[in-house]
Formats: structure tokens, C-alpha cells, sequence
């Protein structure tokens, strides 16, 4: 399978420009950048897939409780059940429906995950691209200022904040949120410090566009790529933390659920019960699994520098 | 390069301040030591201990006066504060601990590093290949693991080993036995079997990130012009992937490894505290519950000075390592 076709548009000689000039007939189809990046993803297959499975289970979290016989909290289920019609991942020894569990667990899981990658993106790529476009002390001082976040510990930050707030949803996302974003903020920087120093910048200001054209129309637009593959590592990262978080009891707090509480709550009957540590642990392994395989295709397609060819 | 070094640390120690300010506050939204450590005593501790113990802790002096206070002792008598377990020296606790969490993590980055280089060099080499596609798939796998799931998993594994076959094979609690034997040999024996577990889980987690690494930085070395150049100079091929491509492609790695390193040291707190290791994660995890400030604050002046002294090394390896950087 080759990737040099000649796309069907372009076989027909297409009259383009106001000047009525014919464009010559080899000539590929114009394409925008967001075009020439969905087709190169849409090559990628595994992130394809993943993509796909990965919607398939936001889906299933956020409908699948409604849809589902048995509730998170019901106790309807006979006890320590293996596998069942009934109970397709078995139940707990209260007779807790753990395919219902997982399901709430799923949808805590990725709540917490869209309200760090809100903050993380939010905070960390205004306030990077800020301190990449003005450098100099500016820079420095914001940078300095992401030094000190880093030095913090989250276990501390979480602690103060878990015990005093109660571990909700809510609380978790901003922990880890409110540390992530120096990540972000980093990587932002560094695209556009890199940027900035193009030609095409250059170009740009020589034909007398000012500050805010070239932040909005050249900076920010080739830092986009950078971006969203930042979006799906904070989607999976924060999957992961909260699990450890929920492991190390700073996390999501009973009766409210999530997947690392779940995996946690079956550690000691990981030899007795196994499927109740199994299944959450499958779930998050194939969440995080997922994101990041979208998240690799992407960073391929965004890359300019990209030709190799996919076989 | 002096000037920059000392540059670099002269910048560090606000910033470790100011840190250590932010931290000393925090501890306060965790909640009352004393309170926490006497809840639910029958019969009710007096009030006299409670008082005695509130006085020993400071906990009644204004919250910049318990931080400087702090702080002073420290920098003119190195004095780390009272722990709220009366017997225990917060210094001693964390010099011991230090020892058991770095020789942890330098065995599992020292694993992690041989192994993401191999792969990660034969995945750029033969890119798009089935050994590309299985390691890259590998990597993906471990990266998407929780750690303590991993953790858990040998664990238990090792648990099952050891029952199947009556012996004790895999050790998988602790640093140390509990009544070790003595003898070097012994001694040697023991930290090993202790280290096995761990290391391995720990390794996995690393190696996954850094065979990523690897193999993006080594692929952007076999595509750069003075590769193409070396090949059509005559070299043997491997002199050229060797000499040329792997010695450039290192040069990220190292930082890289440097700040992972740095950064564990802070504690390998879920590898820790699934193996119940007495290393500088678990300490800190048993001092936040403790609500015990001072040791909190030890925790963090330790792992903060390795988190900035190996963005320090990183840095300076990589004026070292790539003669295009100069500090000045």
C-alpha cells in the first residue's frame, strides 16, 4: 500500500484563482492544515481504532448507568459472583454489581480527567505561549514561578485539600489540575520560544503585521498540534493519577466511586476475588491505553517534519 | 561555567524558600497534629499532655514565628523540628530513608535506561517494522499501567510463587528481614532479594516513557544530513549508527534521565508503599496523615535540593555532551 496516490479531485485540471489562470494538471488539491492532518491521522489505523474504542467507552460511562439493570449503589446482586448474565464482571461479597460500579467508576474517572486537561490546557497554554512570546525577564519570572509549583508535592496539595473538602470529583480535578498545568505551560513555552525565531516570523513582521496578527494567526495556530497531543497525554495522566491518588486514599472518597478506588478497595481479594481487581484495572488500562495511541497518531500528524512513509 | 553553576544555585535557593513557604502553609489546611494524635482516647487525654505537647510542637506561636523559628534552627544549629513522635530525629529518619529509596531507584533507572536504549535504538533502526510495532505496542502497554497495579500484580505473582513451591523465593515486604542474619554475605543477599520486586516494578514504569524517548530522538538522528553524509563517506554501517547516531542520540537521554532520577528520589511512593518499603515516599505519605508539619517540611527541603541539583547536572551534561551549547 502506497501513500503516493494522485487524490481523484486533483485528476481533473480545476480552474483555481480569480485570475482565471489553469492551474497545471499535476497540480495536488489545495488543502487546509486541519485537511492534510485528518487524512494523515486517519492513515494511522491503531490510533484510529483507539480513537473509536476510546469514544465507544466515554459513551458507554455517561450512558451506560441509565441504560444498565442494576445501579452503582444497589445491593440487589447475590454475593461474590465470578460471572453471571446478570453480572457480566461479577459482584463484590455485598453484592455490589461490579459492571455497574465499573461503569460510575468510569464516568468519575473521566470527569476528573476533563476537569484537569480544562485547567491544565486553560492555564498552561495562555500563560506559556505568554511567557515564550515576551521572553526575557518576563519569561523568567513566570518561569520561575512554574519552578516553585514543581518543587510542591501533590500528595501534600491533595491532602490538604482531599481532607479538608471531602474527595469529590470536583476536589481531585482541581489538585490536579491546578499542579499539572506548569506541564503544559512548559511545552507551550518551548513552541513557541522555537517559533518565534523562524523565518516565517520574520517574514510576517517584515510585511509590518503587528503583535496580535502574529500571535493569533502564527503562533498559535502551529502551536496547536503541540496542544491537543498535550490534551490526550493530561487525559491519560490524569486517568493515572487519580488512580494512584484513590490508591494512596486521597482520592475520590466511598460512597461516590472511581476506578482507582475500586482497584484499591480489591487489593486484598486480588487472590481471593480477583475479577473485582481485574475488570477497574482493565478499564483503566484500556482508557489510558487508547488516549494514548490517539494521542501518538496525532502527534504524527501534526508533525510538518513528517515524511516517512507509513507502510 | 562556574558563574552558571553558581548562578543556577543562587536562583534555587528562593525558589526552595518560597516553596518551603507554600508547603509550612498547607500543612496548616491538613488539620490539628495534636488533636488527630489523642482522637478517641478512653479515658480522655488531660489537658496538661495536650498543652505539653501543643508547647513541644509550637503549635501556639503565631504561624510566621513557627516558620522562622524553624528555619533558623535549621540553617544555624541543623535542627529539623520537633516530629510529632516525641523519639523520633526527623534528620536521622530521613538520612536513613534516603539511602533505602536511592538504591531502589538507581538500580530500576539504571534497568530502565540500558533497556529503553537497546529498544529504542532497534525500534528507530528498523522503524515500521513487526520489532518496531510489538516494542512500541510494549511501551504503550506499561505507560498505561497504573504502577500499583503492576505492583500489585508481581506481587501477588510472587505470593502465589513462593506458596506453590513452599519456599521463599521472592521476598515481598520491607527493605530488609525483619531479623536479618548477619555476615556480609548475607547482608548482601538480603538487600537484594528485597530489591527484586520493587526494582522490577519500577523499571517497567520508567523504561516505558524513556523507549519512547529514545527512539523519537534516535530517529531524528538517522534522518539528519550528517548521517546521510557519514554513510556516503564509505563508513561501515555500524561504525556510523555507533559513533555518529547513537552518541548524538544519547545526548537527550541523559538529561532526561537525570531529572527522572532527581524527581524519584522524592519517593517511589506507590512502589513503596505496595512493598512496604521505609523509603522517602512512604515517609511522606505517613507524615501527611500524621499531620506532622516538620517532617513534611525535611521531606521536602530533601527532595527539592535533588529535584533542583539534578536540573542542575541535566543542564550542565548537556553543555558537556553537545559542544553547540555554551553557558556563559
Amino acid at each position: 500500500m502506497s501513500d503516493v496516490h494522485t487524490p481523484p479531485a486533483a485528476q481533473v485540471a480545476a480552474p483555481v484563482g480569480s485570475g482565471g489562470r489553469v492551474e497545471r494538471e499535476f497540480t495536488v488539491k489545495e488543502r487546509r492544515q486541519w485537511q492534510i492532518v485528518v487524512r494523515r491521522f486517519l492513515r494511522h489505523r491503531l490510533a484510529v481504532t483507539s480513537l473509536i474504542v476510546f469514544l465507544f467507552l466515554v459513551v458507554l460511562a455517561f450512558l451506560g448507568p441509565h441504560l444498565w439493570i442494576h445501579g452503582y449503589t444497589d445491593l440487589d446482586s447475590p454475593g461474590n459472583v465470578r460471572f453471571s448474565a446478570q453480572n457480566p464482571m461479577g459482584t463484590d461479597n455485598l453484592g455490589h454489581d461490579l459492571f455497574a460500579q465499573v461503569l460510575r467508576g468510569m464516568q468519575q474517572s473521566l470527569k476528573v480527567a476533563f476537569i484537569v486537561t480544562l485547567l491544565s490546557t486553560g492555564i498552561g497554554a495562555p500563560y506559556g505561549a505568554t511567557a515564550g512570546y515576551f521572553g526575557g525577564r518576563v519569561d523568567a519570572i513566570m518561569m520561575r514561578i512554574c519552578d516553585v509549583l514543581l518543587t510542591l508535592p501533590l500528595l501534600l496539595v491533595a491532602g490538604a485539600l482531599v481532607t479538608g473538602q471531602g474527595g469529590s470529583v470536583l476536589t481531585v480535578g482541581l489538585v490536579l489540575g491546578l499542579l499539572g498545568w506548569v506541564v503544559d505551560a512548559r511545552v507551550v513555552r518551548g513552541v513557541v520560544l522555537s517559533l518565534r525565531e523562524q523565518e516565517f516570523i520574520e517574514a510576517s513582521r517584515a510585511l509590518g503585521a503587528g503583535t496580535v496578527r502574529i500571535v493569533f494567526r502564527h503562533l498559535l495556530p502551529n502551536a496547536t498540534g503541540a496542544i491537543i497531543v498535550q490534551v490526550t497525554l493530561n487525559i491519560a495522566g490524569a486517568i493515572l493519577a487519580e488512580a494512584g491518588l484513590s490508591f494512596l486514599g486521597l482520592g475520590v472518597q466511598v460512597p461516590d466511586t472511581s476506578l482507582g478506588l475500586l482497584v484499591n478497595q480489591a487489593r486484598s481479594a486480588v487472590d481471593t476475588r480477583p475479577w473485582l481487581f481485574y475488570w477497574p484495572g482493565i478499564m483503566i488500562i484500556l482508557i489510558a491505553l487508547t488516549i494514548n495511541f490517539v494521542g501518538d497518531g496525532l502527534r504524527d500528524a501534526f508533525d510538518p517534519r513528517q515524511t516517512r512513509q507509513r507502510r | 561555567m562556574i558563574a552558571y553553576t553558581i548562578r543556577r544555585v543562587l536562583v534555587a535557593i528562593p525558589i526552595l524558600l518560597v516553596a518551603s513557604m507554600i508547603v509550612f502553609t498547607l500543612t496548616l489546611f491538613t488539620g490539628d497534629p495534636v488533636q488527630e494524635k489523642y482522637a478517641g482516647r478512653n479515658p480522655p487525654v488531660p489537658a496538661q499532655t495536650i498543652a505539653n505537647e501543643r508547647a513541644r510542637l509550637h503549635l501556639d506561636d503565631p504561624i510566621v514565628t513557627q516558620y522562622w523559628n524553624w528555619l533558623k534552627n535549621l540553617v544555624l544549629h541543623g535542627d529539623w523540628g520537633p516530629s510529632i513522635t516525641a523519639t523520633t530525629n526527623i534528620g536521622d529518619e530521613l538520612s536513613h530513608r534516603l539511602w533505602v529509596t536511592v538504591r531502589l531507584v538507581m538500580i530500576a533507572m539504571f534497568l530502565a535506561i540500558v533497556l529503553a536504549i537497546i529498544t529504542g535504538v532497534l525500534s528507530a533502526t528498523r522503524q515500521y517494522s513487526k520489532l518496531d510495532y510489538s516494542f512500541t505496542f510494549l511501551g504503550f502497554v506499561f505507560l498505561s499501567m497504573p504502577t500499583f497495579w503492576i505492583a500489585q500484580l508481581l506481587k501477588s505473582g510472587a505470593i502465589g510463587y513462593n506458596d506453590a513451591t513452599g519456599d521463599r523465593v521472592f521476598f515481598t515486604i520491607g527493605e530488609r528481614a525483619t531479623n536479618p542474619e548477619s555476615g556480609v554475605w548475607n547482608t548482601m543477599l538480603d538487600i537484594f532479594g528485597h530489591l527484586i520486586l520493587p526494582t522490577i516494578s519500577l523499571a517497567l514504569i520508567t523504561y516505558a516513557a524513556l523507549s519512547r524517548f529514545q527512539r523519537a530522538s534516535m530517529l531524528e538522528v538517522l534522518n539528519s544530513d550528517y548521517m546521510r553524509l557519514a554513510r556516503a563517506k564509505g563508513l561501515a554501517p555500524r561504525r556510523v549508527l555507533v559513533r555518529h547516531g547513537l552518541r548524538t542520540a544519547l545526548i537527550p537521554m541523559t538529561t532526561v534521565s537525570a531529572l527522572g532520577i532527581a524527581a524519584i528520589i522524592g519517593g517511589a511512593v506507590i512502589t513503596e508503599t505496595v512493598f512496604q518499603w521505609n523509603g522517602m515516599g512512604s515517609f511522606l505519605v505517613k507524615s501527611i496523615q500524621a499531620r506532622d508539619r516538620y517532617a513534611v517540611m525535611g521531606w521536602l527541603l530533601v527532595s527539592g535540593f535533588f529535584v533542583i541539583l539534578g536540573n542542575l547536572i541535566a543542564d550542565l551534561l548537556y553543555g558537556v555532551l553537545d559542544p553547540r551549547i555554551r553557558y556563559e
